[in-house]
């Protein structure tokens, strides 16, 4: 009773539903990720967005001058107790890496200079700390929670993100990741 | 499966056809039965009910069932309900996720720890809803389809001359001889045409229709809910609709959140009241009763830009407008708007302090401190000077030793001086806080505290909807489809010859019978027609019975 006619029919009606149906499940699947109204966020394998600041000292840092190196980016605040924890481990990972190509800057989110010297100070930091006065360079990463570090290749990409405090072991095993090959 | 029926009139029908597309004869058992017609489809073979085999066809018949698209509606119904018992994630004075989640177990207990676990508290980005609504525009996509395809064919292909059989089974039906059954349907046709209906003359046979478009009403409206459906999923795509809120203090300069390249700066927030002077005498009463009214809550803004090719972190701007931000007057550029939404008042700005000599009380010098921006070093002249050793802007006591900055707002500030006269060349240092002075050593100096000054703070928030559109064209197809399927009826009257020489009425809408009476009525006065009845109560009979033929079934 069933030509092979209607056969072909019904299977390309089948495909046909099964596409449409995957099309779907797709769709669903993008708006599961999606999250309205807050812009884009940055992600792992994102090239790192371009900025330029002025340290303590007045030397300006651009991230693009530092292709080919790798760039430890660490968002931090005075006030944050992990930001306080983490940074002993920062200045003796970076005294052991910065021959090595693994570049530290320290962007201090919108504080007073006098207090980021006074940290500074005390705790003996000697990578470079450029306070973030506008908060441009803290909206261009989307920094959310402090501290937060980017971890940023030698060919400006971003191999990791870090919003938890870290421990040495941890800041060594970053510094090593961005590290540039010989 | 998949075969055709042949109706006796010639016409091939799809599978599950249930009356024929053509003359109408009721095809299956259930048609045979029926005393009146269902007309709903037109009695057309929908798809979905005619294979099912499959787990993709399976699929796209859970999807194609009315019902599951009711049973949708009402679960997103009460679930929208349910989250609307508890204050929503945004409402509430938490950060992190662990806050949220602590805040929802000690203010609600039990019900809020299980309110947050099922993501109640951020419901519209809860994966569950975004399932919901998905499953929501599936379902009306594929039922729309499943119906619109076959309805618009059996409409196309609808003779002129039905089967008895289908007339019998309409609601508006009579049968009746006349004095000259053909030249009846003729002048029908005159009548109706009149009656701008369109219609159809085939020997002896009559068909005359208005307002088929109404037909497409619902499937209308299910295409602009789906482009409205559409345009909210785009909201989620980068650029295409931000929502962000930003605080902003006067003086300051700030990026703006989502907007890169742009910085708003506040030159001032103003916050006036309704004096009573200036109100009417009515709401003079009302200012008596209510005390204070806010008239105004303005922020005089200058929005700045990035110039070309400077990058985030350069201070190179330049200016681009200046607008006072004004409830419901946004400042508009480039797409985005900025709204007045919120305000702090008195924020600690400055503080003034005195050097005086303990012993006399007398005054060395005043110095105001930016506690935004305070100097390292403060000369009063004549040899006297004040360090800041170091600032604390929101000091909470001492632990280890050290004194304790739980944030970088100057909610409560805290100095270490070292002060140094004259008389102390080598200097003195003191701790300071608001009412409490810690010294190390017993100091021939203090710092005494004159004055404050503080600012204000705007609440704003930034807005960019490139979906407006999306969302105002998908509303109106919306309400084109509503109004085109509950102004206008699909009418229609059958007036045909029978085999022995007796002329047979049947009209049809799919609202508004009265109407339909009253032009079958007027048509009437010109022309010989048979009497005819609405049967209505027959129908209702006919429902009543299914129903109690279903519940015995089940």
């Amino acid at each position: 009773m069933l030509s092979t006619e209607k056969v072909n029919r019904k299977r390309n009606r089948t495909i046909r539903r099964g596409i449409v149906l995957m099309l779907f499940v797709i769709v669903i699947i993008v708006g599961l990720t999606l999250e309205p109204g807050k812009g884009r966020t940055l992600a792992i394998g994102d090239q790192a967005p371009d900025f330029q600041l002025v340290d303590l000292e007045g030397n300006v840092h651009k991230l693009s001058d530092y292709k080919g190196k790798g760039v430890f980016l660490n968002f931090w605040g005075t006030w944050c107790a992990p930001c306080k924890r983490e940074m002993p481990h920062m200045e003796s990972q970076y005294n052991v890496f910065k021959d090595q190509g693994v570049e530290v800057l320290a962007i201090n989110v919108k504080e007073t200079d006098l207090k980021v010297s006074s940290f500074r100070n005390a705790y003996g930091l000697t990578f470079p700390i450029a306070i973030d006065k506008t908060e441009a360079v803290k909206e261009a990463y989307r920094i959310k929670p402090l501290p937060t570090t980017i971890l940023i290749d030698p060919n400006g990409k971003i191999v990791d993100i870090v919003t938890r405090e870290m421990s040495e072991e941890q800041v060594k095993h970053y510094m090593e990741m961005i590290r540039p090959e010989k | 499966m998949g075969n055709t029926i042949k109706c006796q009139c010639g016409h091939v029908n799809p599978e599950g056809t249930e009356l024929c597309e053509a003359c109408g004869r009721p095809l299956s058992e259930e048609a045979k039965e029926r005393k009146i017609a269902d007309m709903r489809y037109e009695g057309a073979a929908r798809r979905s009910k005619t294979h099912n085999m499959s787990i993709i066809d399976k699929t796209w018949n859970f999807f194609s069932s009315v019902k599951v698209g009711v049973w949708i509606i009402i679960i997103l119904l009460v679930t929208s309900a349910i989250g609307t018992l508890l204050p929503q994630k945004m409402y509430v004075a938490a950060q992190t996720e662990e806050e949220v989640a602590a805040y929802y177990e000690l203010h609600y207990g039990v019900v809020g720890k299980v309110y947050h676990m099922l993501g109640f508290n951020d419901m519209y980005s809860s994966w569950w809803f975004k399932i919901l609504v998905g499953m929501l525009g599936v379902s009306i996509i594929i039922a729309s389809v499943d119906r619109v395809v076959p309805l618009y064919k059996s409409l196309k292909k609808q003779r002129t001359r039905r089967h008895p059989s289908f007339m019998k089974r309409q609601r508006i039906y009579g049968v009746g001889k006349v004095d000259h059954p053909e030249q009846s349907v003729e002048q029908s046709a005159e009548q109706f045409k009149k009656l701008k209906y369109n219609v159809k003359l085939e020997d002896g046979a009559m068909l005359a229709e208005k307002g088929r478009f109404s037909r497409w009403g619902p499937y209308v409206n299910h295409t602009g809910l789906i482009i409205f459906l559409a345009g909210i999923l785009l909201r989620g795509l980068p650029g295409f609709y931000i929502d962000e809120e930003m605080w902003i203090r006067e003086g300051e300069r700030k990026a703006i959140p989502s907007a890169p390249g742009y910085y708003i700066e506040s030159e001032g927030f103003t916050m006036e009241y309704y004096s009573k002077e200036e109100a009417d005498e009515v709401f003079g009463e009302a200012l008596d009763k209510a005390g204070m009214i806010a008239k105004n809550y303005q922020t005089d803004a200058i929005l700045y830009k990035d110039k070309d090719g400077a990058l985030p972190g350069t201070t190179e701007l330049e200016e681009v407008k200046r607008h006072p931000i004004i409830v419901n007057e946004p400042l508009t550029y480039d797409g985005y708007s900025i709204f007045q939404m919120d305000y702090r008042l008195d924020e600690l700005y400055s503080m003034t302090f005195s050097l005086n000599e303990k012993a006399t009380g007398e005054s060395l010098g005043q110095m105001t401190i930016q506690l935004d921006n305070p100097a390292p070093s403060y000369d009063l002249g004549n040899g006297v000077k004040v360090e800041i050793l170091d600032y604390y802007s929101d000091y909470a006591g001492i632990k280890d030793g050290e004194p304790q900055n739980l944030s970088p707002v100057p909610n409560n500030p805290a100095f270490i001086f070292k002060m140094t006269t004259p008389e102390t060349p080598k200097g003195e240092t003191s701790f300071v806080a608001i009412r409490q002075t810690l010294e190390t050593e017993e100091n021939l100096y203090e710092m005494k505290f004159v004055a404050a000054d503080t600012r204000d703070i705007s609440g704003l928030v930034i807005r960019k909807d490139k979906t407006l559109w999306i969302l105002l064209i998908g509303g109106i197809i919306f309400m084109i489809g509503v109004a085109q399927g509950s102004y206008w009826q699909h009418r229609r009257v059958w007036i045909c010859t029978g085999d022995e020489g007796e002329l047979i009425l049947a009209g049809h809408t799919n609202k508004n019978w009265f109407g339909l009476m009253k032009e079958i009525d007027a048509v009437k006065e010109h022309v010989q027609l048979p009497p005819y009845e609405d049967r209505e109560d027959i129908e209702k009979e006919e429902k009543e019975r299914l129903k109690e033929q279903k519940g015995e079934n089940e």
